[in-house]
């Protein structure tokens, strides 16, 4: 039995397998707390070794996602999950079963907004801390001022 | 040695200790905020972010040709690993065949790149630790690696010489001949460091035993590269999924054994790279001894718009595992582009492994994870 059949058959409703695109979606992004526990422990799939995650912005105005690379250093094999979800769901932490997600998840509420519940540390990574607006979303608009000192637009001020 | 466990005996006020950005042991901008307990640290928490240059957001208003320089200024030390693992993601999103030629030219400059990267490491490790003149050394055999990037393609730093599709240049005549000789020359230092440095008492009493990183506790954190492999696995994707030519090769991937101390100590990561040095030699001597003929520029697109899809290629670089998550939707801009740098999850484990040492141990293990900050804060 494939990792997709496995996870199809556990999960039903909640999981779809995506073949063209090689990677399980998540529907209902509550249950990714049970899926998730099940790819890590599960003697069938051992997915040890998480290797990124990434947040993507859908630019329908309305969604955003996450893609999680896990492989495993054991079975030696690889799988890509998927969440799409609207602005401001709530998306359970990882990070107590794989510590790798820690500073990805942050990163991800950095630069997304991606609002995640039961992370131990939950503040920006790469930004300053009083950074306002989560920069690679679509709809993000460059600011105007910053701290009252004027960003500028026009390209003849720095060539 | 010193790993102090039993901390009812001392009683003392917990302290804030700030390091860095500005400092010579942090090896680029960064800050550690260091709570110590007197000499002995009890949590370090990396504060990172102040070299970001919104590599990714820049990647979004940018065509695919384009990113390639920025690539380069990530991980500046190795420039080519970085400009070659964003190549190979753009080429498996295209479905790009490639003359065998461009291949092995490549994989001729990664194990260049590699020594130099590990050089780099290794003289700076040295330093950390107290060790001055290996660093001198490094940097001067260093020089002659850059030295033929720079008859390759005219720059010494930031190459822009690996492009989705092949490479800007071909291989300029005399290279091999001159690669070869660099190679003569530069086997017989690596034996020179082990007697000066990795064999030195002072040096192996610095950093044997210390900070040890199991082999579980790094593979939770993400852990990849020399640094995990120092803890006893022989994970490398150069070996268990060959990509470019790396199948045709014949060569070995050190593992950490714990000569001087414990498994996945500083001195085993620090070893393992002294190691791999050779091993990239090896592979650059048969690389260029079955180099095929043929046009480089033979398989480079028109133009690069990929079709509406998604793409995560892995890639070993001399730090660890690279890699590029790319999002077409069918432009000739990507409409996500997210990296995953090796480095940044390599410092994670940091907290980890050096609390409950001293603060000057917290320097060593530092010093044996090999960050560069260009990648960190992308």
């Amino acid at each position: 039995m494939s990792i997709s059949d496995i996870l199809t058959d556990q999960f039903k409703d909640s999981v779809e397998f995506s073949d063209q695109q090689n990677c399980l979606f998540i529907k209902d992004p509550s249950k990714w707390d049970k899926i998730s526990l099940f790819i890590k422990n599960d003697k069938r799939m051992k997915f040890n070794y998480l290797m990124c995650i990434s947040g993507y912005d859908l630019d329908d105005g309305v969604n955003l996602g996450l893609a999680y690379n896990f492989s495993s250093t054991e079975l030696k094999t690889y799988l890509e999950v998927r969440i799409e979800f609207a602005y401001l769901t709530h998306i359970p932490s990882v990070t107590p079963l794989w510590r790798a997600a820690d500073w990805h998840e942050r990163e991800a509420y950095d630069l997304f907004g991606i609002l995640f519940d039961n992370h131990p540390d939950m503040k920006r990574i790469l930004l300053p801390d009083d950074w306002e607006g989560h920069p690679l979303r679509k709809d993000y608009i460059t600011p105007e001022y910053y701290k009252g000192m004027p960003v500028p637009k026009d390209k003849s001020y720095w060539e | 040695m010193f790993k102090v466990i039993d901390k009812s005996i001392i009683n003392a006020d917990e302290m804030v200790l700030n390091m860095g950005p500005q400092h010579p042991s942090t090896h680029g901008v960064l800050r550690l905020r260091i709570i110590t307990d007197g000499e002995i640290v009890s949590k370090v928490e990396p504060v990172i972010g102040y070299l970001h240059r919104c590599f990714e957001k820049h990647c979004e208003n940018l065509s695919y040709e384009q990113i390639v320089p920025f690539t380069d200024r990530c991980d500046y030390l190795a420039s080519m690993h970085m400009s070659h693992s964003y190549s190979m993601a753009v080429e498996k999103l295209m479905d790009v065949e490639l003359p065998e030629r461009v291949e092995y030219i490549r994989v001729v400059v990664a194990e260049l790149q590699r020594i130099a990267s590990h050089l780099i490491a290794v003289g700076a490790f040295g330093l950390d630790v107290g060790a001055i003149t290996p660093f001198t050394w490094t940097l001067r055999d260093r020089e002659r690696i850059l030295d033929l990037f720079e008859m390759l393609c005219g720059a010494r730093l930031l190459y822009n010489y690996v492009w989705p599709g092949g490479v800007s240049h071909d291989l300029p005549p005399n290279f091999i001949q001159k690669t070869h000789e660099f190679l003569d020359y530069f086997l017989p230092q690596i034996d020179e460091y082990n007697q000066v440095l990795t064999t030195n008492k002072i040096f192996i009493e610095r950093s044997a035993d210390v900070g040890v990183l199991p082999l579980d506790v790094g593979i939770n954190y993400g852990v990849s590269g020399p640094s995990l492999r120092a803890s006893g696995t022989s994970f490398d994707l150069r070996k268990d999924e060959p990509y470019s030519v790396y199948d045709k090769f014949d060569f070995n991937i050190p593992v950490g054994e714990g000569l001087m101390g414990t498994v996945g100590d500083c001195w085993d990561r620090y070893y393992v790279r002294v190691l791999e040095m050779k091993e990239s030699a090896k592979i650059v001597r048969q690389a260029l001894d079955s180099i095929p003929s043929g046009d480089v520029h033979e398989a480079l697109p028109k133009k690069i718009r990929p079709k509406k899809g998604e793409v995560y290629s892995r890639y070993e670089s001399a730090r660890g595992d690279v890699g590029f998550y790319i999002k077409s939707d069918g432009k000739n801009i990507p409409q996500r582009l997210k990296m995953r740098s090796p480095a940044y999850c390599n410092l994670s484990v940091l907290n980890e492994i050096s609390s409950g040492w001293m603060i000057s141990d917290v320097i060593t293990v530092l010093g044996s994870l090999d960050i560069v900050l260009g990648e960190i804060d992308r």
